[in-house]
């Protein structure tokens, strides 16, 4: 019984996953409803805070939720792009299913704190949901991203120098290891060379991708740095 | 004699070998359900805490209800008498390995859980109760700390699965089985947790 309850939810999440969507922007509108101006607005305003603060937050609206709870649509497109750093898992994804008339509030764990339920659910009813009562979704759109805005700035601070800091780290620990290989490859003289070197090809090539991967967000379109999510946040209608 | 010494002392080598690789797995196996089992008691107590956090709740929110005069006192009664079961519940990571315990804990939990949602749809009944925004900021804390609940459990249950799958994989069911590694309980989906409660009046 158990198993089967089991192999159901899996294969119900392994169906269920293409529908949430891979966001490459801080603001993406898959239902037609925004014009490019608004979400390019949006998008600078958001990339911009993310720059400062190193905080990412997100608004996707999407036309319908296919029956999906919104909390799990949330939560599920919010752990797939990964948003926010692995550091602070400072992300917040505002999501907005227009026929359902359902708007969400997922927030990271990091920024539980500075953006907690009451508080999410507050930004929904008073300010959010009165525009989209009068078919206004940019405004409500903007007035809550704003809202969000204020109540997370001042919880991180971008620092620029964080990122030279893993770099030096990688660098040293390639050193590290392809003196490692060398001592290696010595020791063993030259009857496994043969072994030695494909080692050395392939433990290199690891070790320079991991690397580089922090920086990417800045470059035009949004990348998630890894944050996780515990549920936290608040549902709406309107 | 010395050419027997030389086939001896190779297959001696062998089984010593085979021993040592033995070993080697051996330790490797055991500090990985060393791992497994730390991740499933660190999910866990993250559940707990949710739960706990949801019981704090409680008696802001059914205070702020009774002040409506004529709400129902049954439905307020319950969620009281169900959070006293919870609260009297001594919780520890132990109650993983005894699947009774394990059972009452879930039991008495979705008994709160029933008896809180029933309050909430009540709720909808008294619309200066619903205008109050200190009552929907509660609400809203409520409805955030289930949420976790839902998201801590899925995860509580990915963590367990990584661990009965890996104590009943071969050969490291040996190694699970010397050191007293059990297969641990799921959450299930409670019976009816999925309908709406019905209030009757």
């Amino acid at each position: 019984m158990r198993y089967l309850f089991f192999i159901f939810l899996i294969s119900a999440a392994a169906l269920a996953q293409p529908h949430f969507p891979t966001l490459t922007k801080w603001a993406t509108d898959l239902s037609g409803t925004l014009t490019a101006p608004q979400i390019n607005t949006l998008n600078v305003r958001l990339s911009t805070f993310e720059d400062s603060t190193s905080t990412q937050l997100l608004m996707l609206m999407i036309y319908t939720l296919d029956d999906i709870p919104i909390e799990d649509y949330a939560y599920e497109t919010a752990t797939k792009n990964k948003i926010g750093s692995k550091e602070f898992d400072n992300g917040a994804l505002f999501l907005i299913a227009k026929n359902d008339k359902k708007l969400r509030i997922e927030v990271g764990y990091g920024l539980e704190g500075a953006l907690p339920d009451a508080l999410a659910s507050s930004i929904i009813r008073n300010v959010v949901v009165p525009h989209f009562k009068n078919d206004d979704y940019y405004a409500g759109i903007s007035a809550g991203i704003d809202a969000m805005i204020l109540a997370v700035k001042g919880e991180y601070t971008a620092d620029p120098a964080s990122g030279d800091d893993d770099e030096g780290g990688s660098i040293i620990s390639t050193i590290m290891f392809i003196i490692f290989i060398i001592i290696m490859v010595l020791v063993r003289g030259g009857g496994r060379r043969l072994g030695g070197s494909i080692y050395y090809g392939g433990g290199l090539g690891g070790r320079s991708w991991g690397g580089s991967s922090s920086s990417g967000g800045s470059f035009g379109g949004f990348s998630g740095g890894g944050g996780s999510f515990g549920g936290g946040g608040s549902s709406g209608s309107w | 004699m010395n050419k027997g010494m030389v086939i001896g002392c190779g297959v001696a080598g062998f089984f010593l070998l085979l021993f040592a690789i033995a070993i080697f797995w051996g330790i490797g196996a055991y500090n990985n359900l060393v791992n497994l089992n730390e991740t499933v008691i660190g999910s866990w107590s993250q559940v707990e805490n949710l739960y706990q956090r949801r019981a704090d709740l409680i008696p802001n929110l059914v205070n702020t209800v009774k002040g409506y005069a004529d709400f129902e006192k049954q439905v307020l009664t319950d969620v009281t008498e169900a959070r006293a079961r919870v609260s009297q519940m001594t919780v520890t990571p132990e109650v993983l390995n005894d699947p009774q315990a394990f059972q009452r804990f879930e039991q008495s939990q979705s008994q709160l859980t029933g008896a809180l949602s029933r309050l909430l749809v009540t709720v909808e009944n008294y619309p200066e109760l619903k205008a109050n925004e200190g009552f929907l900021q509660l609400q809203s804390q409520l409805e955030g700390t289930e949420n976790r609940i839902t998201v801590g459990r899925r995860q509580f249950n990915q963590t367990v699965q990584e661990y009965n799958t890996t104590i009943k994989r071969f050969p490291t069911t040996f190694i699970a089985g010397l050191f007293g590694y059990y297969q641990k309980e799921y959450f299930k989906a409670a019976p009816g947790s999925d309908v709406v409660p019905k209030v009757e009046f």
